[in-house]
């Protein structure tokens, strides 16, 4: 019997498609048009899930995004993804979904004890019971988390991809029901680029689901002759499965787009973000359920929901149903669940007359109608079986086994609230609608509170025009225009009937009752913001769609006051639950930032290069040999340096031109140092300090002409250096004739380091002198080395006789290979990162672990540097007089008493004897192991560091659980004398 | 997402560009030997509600620093200026 409950014909559904999905295991059969939910209805499945807290039996309540309680798991494996609506589920052949929160079975579930003991977990249950003594909370928390919850993620990486596109739209409509699309074809035609944005499947909204005329036409041909229309306008385009989560400044929307991974660019889903001139929200309204005993069994499901299975997908939702109605559109629901072949028995109104035109349409299709009447409850086994009745003209009891309830509509004002325009109640409407929106964003049609379709089309038609001519004319921004004051009073009530036993559920998803919103009241949490938290009430997944106005109305009966009294909460994105793939898009694993890699990678990789990733840089940290681990080949390639020669790229090195005829001036007022006397071809090192007085960047500059700088800097403060020197530059000091450019990507840079170097320099650049003479340290010559243009530089930062190399990118590797070849006879070796590192600190320069931003050059030993001549950044806050604290930690060397005992960076000091505890003496900044001293050596800042010289310490590493016993000594562990890098 | 309309490049998303404080905040004169202008440039800031001057670099852009003048409730960007002004001549 497949598809028992799918009438003959009707429907949206291509029956000439049939598709087999399975739900737990069983295979079923529905057809292309349907989502999973109406397949599951066509086929008699009635019970899908189990409840969050009380693990009740839930079936489908709905039939679009508000749904929750027909959350499944949608795929197997790692492609698992869990809470997903069944009703927004596109039906495809091979489709997979599971029920969730149910063990073993969804049919017998032993968590269902729960219910049984529901009296114990009433709102405040956790927080009365589990927090504090005797037992903790943390005891108990696992245990709970077990039985309470719903679907499971996947463990494995997602598989599957996503994608980011950005968007722009003149005028961009959040929904295509009929005010979304009657502003668009009022829109279409002008060359603007209209973007409507919907949910669902199909275009067409409640058009879909309502058998009507519009404008004098069936609402199909309208919606199909819109439609055809958008098809011949370039400018409207028309998303659809797109959910519209988040509005944020600057009129900018977040939209998430479901695709099919089969067609187009294979991504399973797409972010979208709009960028808007204009946005017109037509959201429209989500049908309010009725409170009563048990309204969360099998078979209580939405008026509205029931209407739209009957019409857009030809499914009975029951055989037999009782309306349950306290409003005209539960009676138009009645009349086309009647058409799909659904008997109903009766329908409930809780008012005490309905509009003229639900009455005769009722009485067309021979329904009994009885107002005053009043659900109180179901009878159900599993699913519903029966009705209990209240009402002077109605039986007390009627068997069914389906109960649509509707009990108005609320606006989704979801998007306009994440603005922070607050909501108000109409009491005349009996519902929320935006307030005033200062920003120009307009709400029309349902959203704002219209209820036909036609007053919707002529609502989304003047929000058109309004945006149109704010487009073209710089009108007045587009103001609301909700409807005019009704006079007739709507029924709204949340009260629960008496008389009727069973809980009685506001929020499905999160289990919390009526008497739970009762039970905050009467405890005191009578605001909305706390009474929310306190019971959970719409804070699942469905952020409260059905549930929130309920629940606010259920409070303020309860607390003795008014609905706008009580007032609603603020919702924030997402509208709908978002998956992580799509926000990050393709920025997953090696993509999840940009890498830099240097003119010379290419070589590193094809040589045997360790990289690691500095900042964003790529760089070879070592050229390991067979057999050689990491350490290893540090030991070896650092004192090769010393005894002989070696080369390494410092291409990362920031590069900044300094140009115009106040550059040195400028120099002058940035460096700590003066600049003025610098000869052309000669380097200095220089040290800026920040505004606050710490030591911000350290590098050496080149004069290259009376009016021309090269300026380094560290690699890891290239970009802050350039955006601070430019700072300085358009705000403070405008009347410099300065420019500066970066250049680091535009050189490379080769530094050739050891007591071999300048025979190796010699060797590259026959005919040019580089003796010391000719280029002595901090000089500078620029030479041509078989055809490649170069500067070169004597500058150290191992400590040895050294030189670096710059040269235009392009040329780097034939550089690179040209030392290799004039290096050769003297053994020349590449060195990496990690040598690099060994060598600094055995000759106490000072890098990023040193100057962390929170140090003085007083601190890392360089207050002689400070020129007392000229002003410079930084000069005055430099002196404040703790800065000056002898006990201050200062730069200092250390060295491990046991040599082959590795010390830890980061490790905190202490004297010996000291108890371990505490902020300490200081801490270790830089560690390695020296090959020139032949153990384990570190640079560290330490308190009275003079007068600790030659004294022990203790590096305490509580993490490695280490204790180090250190020599203090001078900073400078190799050559203190400079004799090398200078000779 | 905050959208600046550089003077330079027009109107681009925030994110090309880089928060870069108070700019009614005004580096004293280099020459000023005193503590307390540089203290107050360094660490004192307002923290109106309402209308803000700040700087913004378009570090993805044209590099120019800008005033931007901002609402700090509701977000709001009200004027966009270059950060140079040029010395009277």
């Amino acid at each position: 019997m497949s598809q028992a409950f799918r009438a003959p014909e009707g429907g949206l559904i291509d029956r000439d498609k049939p598709l087999r999905f399975s739900f737990d295991g069983v295979r079923f059969d529905g057809y292309a048009g349907d989502t999973l939910a109406a397949a599951l209805l066509a086929n008699g499945v009635r019970l899908v899930g189990r409840s969050f807290k009380y693990h009740r039996p839930r079936g489908i309540y709905a039939a679009g995004i508000e749904e929750p309680s027909a959350l499944v798991t949608l795929g197997e494996g790692a492609r698992a993804t869990p809470n997903t609506p069944a009703t927004m589920v596109d039906l495809a052949d091979g489709l997979v979904a599971q029920s969730q929160n149910r063990w073993p079975s969804l049919r017998f579930d032993l968590m269902a004890v729960n219910g049984l003991l529901s009296p114990f977990f009433a709102a405040g249950f956790y927080y009365k019971t589990f927090m504090g003594p005797p037992v903790p909370w943390e005891f108990w928390e696992p245990i709970i988390r077990k039985a309470a919850g719903l679907g499971v993620a996947a463990r494995e990486p997602d598989p599957d991809r996503y994608e980011t596109l950005h968007d722009f739209a003149d005028v961009l409509i959040v929904g295509a029901g009929p005010t979304g699309l009657a502003a668009a074809k009022e829109l279409s035609g002008n060359g603007l680029r209209v973007l409507v944005t919907d949910e669902r499947a199909r275009p067409g909204g409640d058009l879909l689901s309502r058998h009507e005329s519009v404008e004098g036409q069936g609402a199909d041909a309208w919606l199909a002759e819109t439609l055809a229309a958008f098809e011949a306008d370039e400018g409207v385009q028309v998303l659809r499965r797109a959910t519209a989560f988040g509005l944020y400044d600057g009129l900018v929307a977040g939209i998430a787009e479901r695709l099919d991974p089969s067609q187009g660019t294979g991504a399973r889903e797409r972010l979208r973000i709009v960028r808007a001139r204009q946005i017109i929200l037509a959201t429209g309204a989500l049908e309010r359920p009725l409170v009563f005993p048990n309204n969360d069994r099998p078979g209580v499901m939405l008026a509205s929901a029931a209407r739209a299975y009957a019409n857009l997908y030809a499914v009975r939702a029951g055989e037999r149903a009782v309306v349950a109605a306290a409003d005209d559109s539960a009676y138009m629901a009645a009349v086309d669940m009647e058409a799909a072949g659904v008997e109903v028995v009766a329908i409930c109104d809780l008012r005490s007359d309905a509009g003229p035109e639900a009455r005769v349409v009722a009485e067309a299709a021979k329904i009994p109608v009885h107002l005053d009447c009043a659900v109180t409850g179901v009878e159900a086994r599993g699913a519903v079986q029966a009705a209990l009745i209240h009402g002077a003209t109605a039986p007390a009891r009627l068997d069914c086994d389906l109960l649509a309830a509707g009990g108005g509509w609320s606006p989704v004002v979801h998007l306009h609230s994440q603005r922070g325009v607050k909501p108000v109640w109409r009491a005349d409407l009996a519902m929320f609608v935006p307030g005033a929106d200062p920003t120009g964003i307009v709400s029309a049609g349902a959203c704002l509170g219209y209820a036909g379709t036609a007053d919707c089309i002529a609502s989304g038609r003047r929000a058109a025009e309004a945006a149109r001519a704010v487009l073209e004319g710089g009108a007045a921004p587009v103001r609301q225009d909700p409807p005019e004051q009704a006079d007739a009073q709507p029924l709204h009530s949340a009260r629960v009937p008496t008389g009727g036993r069973g809980k009685a559920f506001i929020d499905l998803q999160n289990d919390v009752t009526a008497a739970d919103v009762g039970l905050a009241a009467q405890e005191g949490y009578d605001s909305v913001e706390l009474m929310k938290r306190y019971t959970t009430l719409s804070m699942a997944t469905d952020q409260g769609k059905t549930s929130n106005v309920n629940g606010l109305a259920v409070l303020a009966e309860a607390a003795g006051r008014s609905v706008p009294e009580i007032g609603t909460t603020t919702f924030r994105p997402p509208y709908a639950p978002v998956s992580i793939g799509v926000l990050a898009g393709p920025h997953v694993g090696a993509h999840f930032r940009p890498l830099r890699r240097t003119p010379l990678h290419d070589w590193h990789a094809e040589n045997g290069a360790d990289f690691v990733e500095a900042g964003l840089w790529l760089r070879a940290r070592a050229y390991p040999e067979p057999g050689e681990d990491l350490e290893a080949a540090m030991r070896r390639e650092a004192a090769h340096v010393r005894a002989k020669v070696g080369m390494v790229d410092v291409s990362t090195l920031g590069k900044i031109d300094v140009q115009g005829p106040d550059a040195a001036e400028f120099l002058n007022r940035v460096y700590v140092n003066g600049w003025s006397k610098l000869a052309v071809g000669k380097a200095r090192y220089g040290v800026m300090l920040r505004p606050d007085g710490m030591v911000f960047d350290d590098g050496t500059t080149t004069r290259l002409a009376e009016d021309r700088f090269f300026m380094t800097t560290t690699t890891a403060q290239a970009g802050p250096v350039m955006s601070h020197l430019e700072f300085l530059l358009e705000t403070a000091w405008p009347e410099l004739r300065v420019n500066l450019v970066s250049i680091t990507d535009q050189w490379a840079g080769i530094a050739v380091a050891g007591p071999r170097s300048r025979e190796v320099l010699a060797g590259l650049l026959p005919g040019y002198d580089v003796s010391n003479d000719a280029l002595p340290f901090m000089g500078v010559i620029e030479a041509e080395a078989e055809g490649i243009p170069l500067r070169v530089h004597r500058i150290s930062f191992s400590g040895e006789l050294a030189y670096e190399l710059f040269v235009p990118s392009g040329y780097a590797r034939a550089l690179w290979e040209a030392l290799r070849m004039a290096g050769a006879p003297h053994g020349i070796i590449p060195y990496g990162t990690e040598a690099m590192g060994a060598l600094r600190i055995e000759k106490g320069h000072v890098t990023g672990a040193e100057l962390d931003g929170r140090t003085t050059l007083a601190d890392v030993g360089l207050a002689g540097m400070a020129s007392s001549k000229k002003p410079f950044v930084g000069q005055v806050l430099a002196q404040r007089p703790a800065l000056a604290d002898p006990a201050r930690p200062r730069l200092v060397g250390l060295r491990a008493v046991a040599p082959q005992q590795r010390i830890r960076a980061g490790a905190i000091l202490f004297d010996e004897g000291q108890e371990a505890k505490g902020h300490g003496l200081g801490h270790v900044s830089s560690v390695t192991f020296s090959p020139a001293l032949g153990g384990h050596i570190a640079l560290g800042f330490l308190a009275d560091a003079e007068q600790r010289k030659g004294k022990r310490v203790v590096a305490h590493s509580p993490v490695h659980g280490e204790a180090t016993p250190l020599e203090v000594v001078d900073p400078i562990f190799v050559d203190p004398e400079g004799a090398r890098v200078r000779g | 997402m905050l959208r600046i309309h550089c003077p330079y490049c027009g109107l681009r998303d925030h994110s090309e560009f880089t928060y870069g404080g108070d700019a009614a905040a005004v580096m004293p004169d280099l020459a000023n030997a005193e503590a307390q202008p540089w203290i107050d440039f360094v660490f004192m800031r307002e923290n109106p509600k309402g209308t803000h001057r700040e700087y913004w670099q378009h570090g993805q852009g044209c590099r120019a620093w800008l005033v931007v003048t901002r609402d700090t409730v509701t977000h709001e960007i009200i004027d966009v200026q270059p950060a140079r002004k040029d010395p009277a001549s």
